[in-house]
């Protein structure tokens, strides 16, 4: 099994109101102007820190991802100079970028030219993850959205070809055109990285995966609707004349792991407080629905959609759900008035939730085993994540689950992919379904 | 049944039909007779409202469905407002229809002034109604992606209470269900820019159709601005600015704005 590890990288404020507030963060509309670039400077090298603390404690990777326009992600623009950085600063860590949001490229090239840079610099170590993105990045950067997954498709198709096929060549296609495409870099890994698809909303991407033999990785959402995903791909690999395995699926949960039960509790809650992503569970976040559905960008007939948690807000917005009745009122509702008691009953009772469906694992070494276990035996991914040190997680919190992951967590976990099978897709190439000649012994 | 009602004539129906254009259909409502007259929707798509069944008193009036609006088909390379006007060209070459008025809403605003920059020939007169199109010069067309359907059409009007008197407290799901493929179908055409053109201008300086510019006083989805900036380019244009009203002039103020029309065609 593959064992990585992720945080979104979240602008940290614990001293501004906006950050203390319990009033829900609405999305699209926290101005810029509360950022203290001095914070940011040290939020910036605090999250490389952790990495190589990951990296020393023995994960397998690490990844990173973009949103643009919000204090969760602070990797929007910057993903792949980190990534860049990473490849630097690190030795042995694949670099997973789910990751780059293609349909908002105006010019692919740059990204066959800089993901080519950060895998040779890494010496093959890239991960090359491609996403449609949520609409807040058709919106920041001001994307057609009704042709998201056409540009898609076609920035996929044209980078794969630069990667590939010894240049120059033209290419004139529906969204881009290039008279000379002749990047002087080529991709490490031959015939290119790894290419691996993260989802949460569409079938047709899920099914585009299969068709590619892509990795799919899903992102923290309850299990049985995962494993229904998951079985969507199994029966698209089918249909292509190939059987999927684990080494063709991902799923990424948070864990935190830490030196009581009740430390982990209070310690690994934090996950879901500051500002955390807002589309996931638990969040305190408020999505905008309609910006984060734009017209044309989400399937609008229920089949289409995948049987996710997250699906129901594409329903909403798209006016299959009832529910879109009640949103349409122009704004987010207003946020009750609660006492701090209060607030905080129902903070508590959602982190209990996000416990209950495994959305989130906490305790001491020994006692998140059994849930991690069940979490593998039920989805069989050969390729796992631990999505931690995010929200409001300090740096002190993030380094000691860390530890104690590497020290504890992460054999255990190993043996147990090998009990269940759960070869990742650097044991078995999932292009091919044959496992990968063993490294040579170094001398 | 008494004398007195069997003088109303019942208002004739309005009549469907399709038209194939460039292989793709067009679909059309039709009501009145007289002289012709095209009404095109606003972004929200079609809709037979009150200010058509004014207009049908004293006109032919013909409402398509832009194309890939409503039950038209979609045209999947269309990429600007100027290529639907193509279109509704090839339509009105198609349905030999001469001395056509044009009437064009907010977003049909801009395909009309953009099928009379191409092919003003056809043209008696052109009507646009808080048309999209010329960038203002002050504020911005305004962006509805990031709120709700409903939200949207609201603020069409000046008068909130009117839009509840058109579309009821809460619009049923059939037409949530039209503004929303609408939505998509408008960012289809216009994204980047959102809602202007920079040629245009110049091009409507060539066009010598009479044209009434009618916008709302209190329009918060098309600056005023835009109007003037019309009327200056161009060269026989009226400006018309009804007091107090807001965008959708045809659902909000459907009589005044049909009167402007009667009396800028000569009908009334």
């Amino acid at each position: 099994v593959f064992l990585g590890y992720f945080t979104e990288r979240p602008y940290q404020d614990r001293e501004a109101d906006w950050y203390r507030s319990s009033a829900p963060m609405l999305d699209l509309t926290l101005s810029n102007g509360v950022i203290d670039p001095r914070i940011q400077a040290d939020l910036y090298h605090r999250y490389f820190d952790e990495k190589l603390y990951v990296e020393e404690m023995g994960f397998d990777g690490v990844m990173l991802n973009a949103h643009h326009a919000t204090p969760f992600c602070m990797g929007g623009g910057p993903m792949n100079i980190e990534a860049g950085i990473l490849a630097r600063i690190t030795e042995r860590v694949k670099i997973v970028l789910l990751g780059n949001v293609l349909p908002i490229w105006d010019d692919p090239l740059w990204l066959v030219e800089e993901l080519g840079m950060i895998d040779v610099l890494s010496r093959g170590r890239l991960v090359s993850g491609w996403v449609r993105g949520t609409g807040r990045e058709s919106m920041a950067h001001n994307a057609q959205p009704p042709y998201n997954w056409e540009r898609f498709q076609e920035a996929h198709d044209f980078i794969v070809k630069a990667w590939t096929t010894p240049g120059p060549f033209r290419w004139e296609g529906e969204h881009y055109q290039y008279r000379y495409v002749n990047p002087w870099v080529r991709p490490y890994q031959q015939p290119h990285p790894p290419i691996w698809v993260p989802g949460a909303i569409s079938r047709a991407t899920v099914q585009w995966a299969a068709r590619h033999r892509y990795v799919y990785v899903m992102l923290d959402s309850q299990l049985h609707l995962t494993r229904q995903v998951f079985d969507i791909y199994a029966e698209e690999a089918a249909r292509c004349g190939y059987e999927a395995g684990p080494q063709h699926l991902g799923y990424m949960f948070r864990v935190h792991v830490d030196d009581t039960e009740e430390k982990a509790y209070e310690t690994g809650r934090r996950l879901i407080e500051g500002p955390g992503n807002l589309f996931l569970d638990g969040s305190r976040g408020q999505a905008n629905v309609w910006a984060q559905t734009l017209p044309g960008m989400s399937p609008r007939q229920p089949r289409d959609i995948l049987p996710t948690i997250q699906h129901l807000q594409a329903a909403s917005a798209r006016g299959i759900l009832a529910a879109a009745a009640k949103a349409d009122s122009g704004a987010p509702d207003e946020p009750e008035e609660l006492s701090e008691e209060e607030y905080q009953r129902r903070r508590y009772e959602i982190w209990d939730d996000v416990l209950g469906r495994y959305a989130a694992i906490v305790g001491t070494p020994d006692s998140v085993l059994p849930r991690i276990r069940h979490v593998l035996e039920t989805l069989r991914p050969g390729n796992v994540f631990f999505w931690h040190g995010d929200g409001d997680m300090t740096h002190e919190d993030a380094m000691r689950g860390i530890r104690y992951m590497g020290e504890h967590v992460l054999p255990a976990v190993r043996e147990m992919g090998d009990e269940l099978g759960l070869a990742s897709a650097f044991e078995i190439d999932p292009q091919t379904n044959a496992p990968f000649a063993p490294a040579p012994a170094a001398d | 049944m008494s004398g007195e009602e069997a003088a109303v004539a019942a208002p004739a129906a309005i009549a469907e039909r399709g038209v194939e254009v460039a292989g793709l259909l067009v679909h059309l409502c039709e009501r009145g007779e007289g002289e012709r007259l095209v009404v095109l929707h606003h972004s929200t798509g079609p809709l037979w409202g009150p200010l058509h069944d004014e207009l049908a008193g004293r006109f032919a009036v013909t409402a398509p469905d832009m194309p890939g609006y409503g039950k038209s088909t979609r045209p999947l390379s269309a990429r600007h407002p100027s290529h639907l006007a193509v279109l509704l060209n090839q339509l009105l070459g198609l349905e030999r229809a001469d001395r056509v008025h044009l009437v064009g809403l907010g977003l049909g605003g801009w395909v009309a002034a953009e099928m009379a920059a191409s092919s003003q020939e056809r043209l008696a007169s052109l009507t646009l109604v808080g048309a999209a199109g010329i960038r203002p010069r002050e504020g911005f067309i305004h962006d509805p992606m990031a709120e709700g359907w409903i939200a949207y059409a609201q603020r069409g009007f000046a008068d909130r209470a009117r839009f509840a008197e058109v579309f009821g407290e809460r619009p049923a799901q059939d037409v949530v269900d039209v503004w929303d493929y609408s939505r998509e179908m408008t960012a289809r055409v216009t994204w980047r820019p959102w809602m202007w053109s920079l040629q245009l201008p110049d091009l409507l300086r060539g066009v010598r159709t009479r044209t009434l510019v009618a916008w709302g006083e209190r329009d918060e989805i098309v600056p005023v601005d835009c109007a003037h900036q019309y009327v200056e380019a161009l060269p026989d244009a009226r400006l018309a600015v009804v007091a107090g009203a807001g965008h959708a002039l045809d659902l909000e103020r459907p009589a005044e704005l049909a009167g402007l029309i009667f009396d800028f065609a000569g009908v009334s």
